[in-house]
């Protein structure tokens, strides 16, 4: 709460930045606009127009400026623009009752989604089951831990599209495994480094007193290092669903995806329409938020259950 | 039929040369340490090509590892020129900049509580962020060439440094500060004496996550337009003319050069904060 | 060698004769928590003068590191007048007129003992030729000669503190402030240290203001005993030594000794009497 006060204030002060910066980036379009429509521009022609600094033309046009607020395909659209896309792409499309229909962002967001938890559930899986493997067996942890760290050293972009052909050939329909599994590689990382630091995070002590009690390996598994893990595991869970998000994302990109918010901003680039794409990023980042404040409330919950935190 | 067998044999011989190599006495040895991650990789590559023989894969499809070398050695000149395109024009200035303007804020901000407060939440959450979707805006801002890769890269690396850094600064004790007020130090020798130094295993935290980001982010900006050349021009245009193996000879240099580059950092770390316990070890 | 003859190059000594070093009238100082005010120090008066070695006993929560920190102006008092060398504490800080030695060694890990050493002498500018000299001769006034280029995690936690108070002496102010500078030692370690002290203070002639809660290191150490007791911290008793200004570690079984700690123990004893 503390916090509220200057987070609004830097908030407030991006996006008067960001308006601020919308008539510089406009004024070319707002001008070439002007002039087709027969007003007259100083100075006129495209290409005069070219050389001249953003600046110049604004003190030239002071008139023109605010057309570059309402342009139907500018550079920078104003937050308004874009806030009023997004409307129109959800709520109001849900509120008609075409929530699903292929223009809707809910619908390429829930596309998004669906790869996003599969390749969360997948990573994290793979992150976990790893983690016990490195704990408990010396030669898996050094052969696989550095190849782990490894593995993120390599864009994953530049397999993305390789991913996608090869599950193709191999008969898989759709886009949703090759998604997830990108979406997996990248959140599988995060999740395993929590995991190792959680699993060791009991002290000698406390291994050594349930030694005393004889206690089997899985009984100290159980009653000891997992709990232990718990507060490790969500953080990384957190760090571990943005990167899934940002995998799907990704995956959809690059590769001529049709549907899910990936794909909304690759069309929205073909079609020229950078509305779509504003909107799109903004619906992912929404998305982000949503995703990273659930784990966030789960964890809390299950911590104070479990009496780890207040 | 023979490759397979060959291939599950050379698994097994490996894997059991490496359990013995872990457990024997000279598993703390440098040599062992980097031996069985090596053997482990050389294992992966030779299943690979078991298996892509032994079955028959198509080329097309998915090329064994030696025709991917061969492609690899046939074609340097292509490569190095994506290379440079992608790597040191698109991903190493913006990283460079990115770095620099992300570290040039923090030390700004870092002045204010109230600006700090604001700031770090929204960096924190900005970092957590599929930024790379800003590409297609940032070629249609900047053009094709290279200097729009470099933006990408510039917005995608500034927010992890932006926020690690700031957090960095923040991480002195009430002790060190209080002996720093006793020598009656100013602001700007409290920095650089005390703060900076004491930043600095946060700072190469920043910098290495953004090592990734910038390949990514240089790579994903060529999907979207780009001259006839680079790393991401190449990769899709050879998925669609189905010159796999040349696909794949790129993933190989994007994935030498992203391990280089974060290796580069982490050399460079070790030397600056040879003092933090994790690097005494 | 003997540091105190470089003093006259040290900014802020301008000495007023023979007038107390420090001298606090009716200080108190609140805290504002948030379970309500809390009074750290009430109507202390003390007058420390030039080669003193004062010590400040007293459980925790009396208030005797507050009172440290205010003579230093890391704390400001919300009443009463303390002076340090004539001038107000933020003055003599910024005149970097003391030296102060916290509890834990405090040096900076990525620095070597030598550069630790430096730290107060490039931010105060000396030259560099002056930067060298001086840390040589602080960390033969320690007994650490040979270990100036070892950084601080390479050595013992005793070695540690005395790199510590040779990065005080460094910059030869003529008041030195320690808050508990062998508290995390063991004992063995500790004796040493407090028999090099003694002799370093012997051979500087500094004013040293010293916390401890340790009844046998007050009383090694002082000309003069402060005993504090908490809620509201202030001075219960002021014990000037009797002691001679020589003395080996077993003038701690002489009756002269044992008897200023009796009177110590009992100063500290009626403190607590009003809980």
């Amino acid at each position: 709460m503390r916090n509220l006060l200057p987070v609004l204030v830097v908030l407030a002060a991006i996006i008067g930045i960001w308006y601020a910066a919308v008539a510089p980036m406009n004024i070319r379009v707002a001008l070439d606009q002007a002039e087709r429509a027969g007003v007259a521009v100083e100075p006129a022609g495209s290409l005069e127009r070219r050389d001249t600094s953003v600046w110049r033309l604004m003190a030239a046009n002071p008139g023109q400026i605010s057309a570059g607020y309402a342009l139907e395909r500018p550079r920078l659209p104003t937050p308004q623009q874009v806030g009023q896309e997004l409307w129109k792409t959800t709520g109001e499309m849900a509120l008609r009752g075409r929530a699903m229909s292929k223009r809707s962002l809910i619908y390429h967001g829930w596309i998004t989604l669906q790869s996003t938890l599969w390749g969360f559930l997948l990573g994290t899986t793979l992150g976990i089951l790893g983690a016990v493997a490195i704990v408990y067996s010396r030669v898996v942890d050094m052969s696989l831990m550095p190849w782990a760290i490894i593995s993120q050293t390599v864009p994953i972009v530049a397999l993305a599209p390789m991913i996608i052909v090869l599950s193709s050939q191999l008969g898989i329909e759709g886009r949703g495994v090759p998604k997830a599994i990108i979406s997996a590689y990248l959140c599988y990382f995060p999740v395993l480094v929590g995991m190792v630091k959680g699993l060791r995070s009991p002290a000698v002590s406390q291994l050594d007193l349930l030694k005393t009690y004889n206690a089997s390996g899985l009984q100290a598994f159980f009653k000891l290092r997992l709990p232990a893990s718990v507060p490790y595991l969500f953080t990384s869970l957190k760090v571990g669903i943005a990167a899934a998000l940002v995998g799907t994302i990704v995956g959809e990109l690059p590769t001529g995806a049709i549907s899910g918010l990936g794909a909304r901003i690759l069309i929205g680039d073909q079609f020229g329409t950078p509305l779509a794409i504003w909107a799109a990023l903004l619906a992912a980042a929404i998305l982000a938020g949503l995703l990273v404040t659930l784990l966030d409330v789960l964890q809390r919950v299950t911590l104070k259950r479990m009496g780890m935190q207040a | 039929m023979s490759w397979l067998i060959f291939a599950l044999v050379f698994w097994i011989g490996a894997w059991a040369l490496n359990a013995w190599l872990a457990n024997s006495a000279y598993a703390q040895t440098r040599a062992v340490r980097v031996l069985i991650p090596v053997l482990f990789g050389v294992t992966l590559l030779v299943l690979w090509e078991g298996v892509v023989r032994a079955l028959g894969v198509s080329p097309v499809i998915l090329p064994p590892p030696s025709t991917v070398v061969q492609t690899f050695a046939n074609s340097t000149d292509i490569l190095w020129e994506d290379f440079q395109q992608t790597v040191f024009k698109g991903a190493l200035t913006g990283f460079v900049i990115g770095a620099s303007a992300a570290f040039l804020t923090a030390i700004a901000i870092d002045r204010s509580a109230f600006l700090t407060r604001g700031l770090l939440p929204i960096g924190n959450f900005v970092a957590a962020l599929p930024i790379v979707g800003i590409a297609p805006i940032l070629v249609s801002w900047f053009g094709f060439d290279w200097q729009s890769k470099a933006a990408v890269v510039v917005v995608m690396v500034f927010f992890p440094i932006l926020v690690n850094t700031v957090q960095g600064l923040r991480e002195t004790d009430a002790m060190q500060r209080d002996l720093m007020r006793t020598y009656a130090a100013g602001y700007w020798q409290m920095l650089v004496k005390l703060r900076l130094p004491a930043a600095m295993p946060f700072i190469f935290n920043g910098l290495k996550i953004a090592t990734t980001l910038a390949l990514i982010g240089a790579i994903v900006a060529e999907y979207f337009g780009s001259p006839t050349r680079g790393m991401g021009f190449r990769i899709s245009t050879g998925v669609g003319s189905l010159s796999i193996d040349l696909v794949w000879a790129e993933i190989a240099v994007a994935a030498l050069a992203g391990t280089a580059f974060y290796g580069i950092v982490t050399w460079i770390e070790k030397r600056v904060t040879f003092w933090h316990p994790s690097q005494r070890g | 060698m003997n540091v105190a003859q470089n003093d006259k190059e040290v900014p802020g000594q301008a000495r007023d004769g023979a007038g107390p070093v420090i001298e606090a009238r009716n200080l108190d100082l609140t805290f504002q928590t948030n379970d309500g005010p809390v009074q750290a120090l009430k109507d202390v008066n003390l007058t420390i003068n030039k080669g003193d070695f004062v010590s400040f006993i007293g459980p925790s929560g009396c208030g005797k590191t507050t009172f440290l920190r205010v003579m230093a102006a890391l704390e400001t008092p919300t009443g009463g007048t303390i002076t340090v060398n004539g001038m107000s504490p933020d003055e003599a800080r910024r005149k970097r007129a003391y030296g102060y030695v916290f509890q834990a060694a405090g040096l900076y890990p990525w620095r070597t003992i030598a550069g630790n050493i430096k730290l107060p002498l490039e931010i105060m500018g000396f030259d560099k030729s002056e930067q060298e000299e001086r840390v040589n001769k602080v960390l033969q006034l320690v007994d650490l000669e040979g270990f100036g280029k070892k950084y601080p995690w390479q050595l013992s936690g005793g070695m540690q503190q005395r790199a510590s108070i040779a990065r005080a002496l460094a910059f030869d102010a003529d008041i030195l402030l320690m808050d508990e500078p062998f508290g995390a030692l063991d004992e063995i370690v500790r004796d040493h240290l407090n028999e090099q002290l003694l002799a370093l203070w012997a051979r500087t002639e500094k004013t040293i203001g010293f916390v401890t809660h340790s009844i046998p290191e007050a009383v090694y150490l002082s000309t003069k005993i402060v005993v504090m007791s908490p809620r509201p911290g202030r001075i219960t008793d002021v014990i000037e030594s009797p002691l001679p200004k020589e003395r080996p570690l077993d003038i701690r079984d002489t009756p002269e000794f044992l008897e200023i700690a009796h009177r110590v123990r009992d100063g500290l004893r009626a403190g607590h009497a009003y809980d």
